[in-house]
């Protein structure tokens, strides 16, 4: 059986790209008041799902659409796992789905993070609200194999302290597997304990060699913007960095255009991205 | 005592490259202090005559809203410093602040160093530069706050 974190390229996308995949939902659980994830297996119990941390599925609830989702890792009993904020109506109807319930699956699509290039280096992951989901993967990676990594930092921002996705992953990874997690939220009640502010503002604090990091950021891209300034103030080159790029994707395979990104497709060349490969074009309007 | 503060407030990145006088001044005007996790450090409204740098701890910045009660707007950590209030009139506080861990800080008599930079003006633009630049900082970290950005649709 192919182990769930096989390093898979770009190019490794499935020969029938475009047919989705019965799954069924083995468990579903509300993680915020937007937010729920669900663990899902293949509906005829024949293969295993193989992915590169980093990389998305489309997902496709019958009679309903299809939108991409990034795959947040391994779940239970070797089901892929996928955390999902409702923004639109197939998130919605997505949400209404029961464990038991089928729906399609076509992927995996896209690039995936440098989890192997990262060996032996420091590694420095910032994640903002639902960009943590796409980062759990590395972090279940690097876990797995914890001996690899130098010292590791993770750097998450919510809205609220019920915004806090993963809470009890969290402290499992702080407690652990010896990762220095940090959480900060925009707004908290008085009784809140924890750091309140831009996770961004973390990054000054955080310890790591910037001649042997990597960092890693998903968020919101105002926020991966000024992640990416405080990374270069404190030393660490453009080609270090890697982030997650979000457009509205369609057919995931670089045939509609939809998710065009100057020269690149987000689907096809992306999401995850090196700076230095997309530092001309970041934060361009218009582009 | 004083030879200790003044070494570490010298190493701080805050007062980087002020001149000896300045620091000796400065350290004269500091004390050790420290705070129990849940304790008021000043109160909105207060006469505003001290400011902190953290040694160790954390600080939350809260504001009492009715019928919601005390909101933490920010919280500062380990070498950052906490209130201006006491450079500018009305010398209130316009927050309040109150430690969320165990903290030590450096506190520094505020009024002190207040009348000390109208004296030397060479002492009070270096103060105010090193303020202006946190000011910047913290104002730019509220404009991405504002943002709201993990809400939908950003």
């Amino acid at each position: 059986m192919a182990p769930m974190f096989e390093q898979t390229s770009a190019a490794g996308t499935p020969a029938d790209s475009m047919l989705p995949v019965p799954y069924r939902i083995r468990r579903v659980w509300r993680e915020t008041a937007d937010t729920f994830t669900f663990d899902l297996n293949p509906a005829d119990g024949s293969r295993a799902f193989s992915f590169a941390p980093g990389q998305f599925n489309m997902l496709y609830v019958f009679g309903v659409g299809e939108v991409p989702i990034s795959i947040s890792g391994p779940g239970d009993s070797l089901s892929i796992r996928h955390t999902t904020r409702v923004v639109g109506g197939v998130s919605k109807s997505m949400r209404a789905l029961k464990s038991g319930d089928t729906i399609g699956v076509r992927g995996p699509f896209g690039s995936g993070w440098p989890v192997e290039k990262a060996a032996g280096c420091d590694v420095v992951i910032v994640a903002g609200g639902i960009g943590l989901a796409p980062l759990r993967s590395v972090l279940c990676a690097i876990t797995a194999h914890r001996d690899r990594y130098g010292r590791v930092t993770l750097l998450y921002g919510a809205r609220t302290p019920e915004d806090i996705l993963y809470e009890r992953e969290l402290k499992s990874w702080r407690d652990k597997f010896d990762l220095d997690c940090e959480v900060t939220v925009d707004r908290a009640p008085g009784g809140w304990r924890g750091i309140v502010g831009i996770v961004t503002k973390l990054i000054s604090r955080a310890t790591f060699d910037p001649a042997n990091a990597v960092a890693m950021i998903c968020g919101p891209e105002v926020m991966m913007r000024f992640a990416i300034m405080e990374l270069h103030r404190c030393g660490l080159a453009a080609d270090r960095i890697y982030l997650s790029m979000e457009r509205n994707m369609k057919c995931a395979v670089g045939f509609c255009g939809r998710c065009q990104y100057g020269p690149l497709f987000i689907c096809k060349d992306g999401p995850v991205f090196r700076f230095d490969r997309i530092a001309g074009i970041f934060g361009v309007a218009e582009i | 005592m004083i030879e200790t503060l003044e070494r570490l407030i010298a190493e701080h990145p805050f007062f980087h490259e002020m001149t000896e006088p300045h620091l000796q001044f400065i350290a004269g005007c500091a004390k050790n202090v420290r705070f129990e996790e849940g304790e008021v450090i000043f109160r909105e409204g207060d006469e505003a005559n001290q400011f902190y740098f953290i040694r160790e701890g954390r600080i939350a910045v809260e504001l009492m809203i009715p019928s919601r009660g005390f909101t933490t707007v920010q919280t500062l950590g380990d070498g950052e410093m906490l209130g201006w209030s006491w450079l500018l009139p009305p010398y209130r506080w316009q927050f309040g602040a109150r430690a969320s861990k165990p903290t030590r800080a450096l506190a520094f008599d505020g009024k002190c160093l207040r009348n000390k930079c109208e004296e030397d003006h060479e002492l009070g633009y270096e103060i105010l530069k090193r303020f202006t630049h946190i000011i910047s900082e913290r104002l730019d970290a509220t404009r991405l706050q504002l943002l709201d950005l993990y809400g939908a649709n950003v």
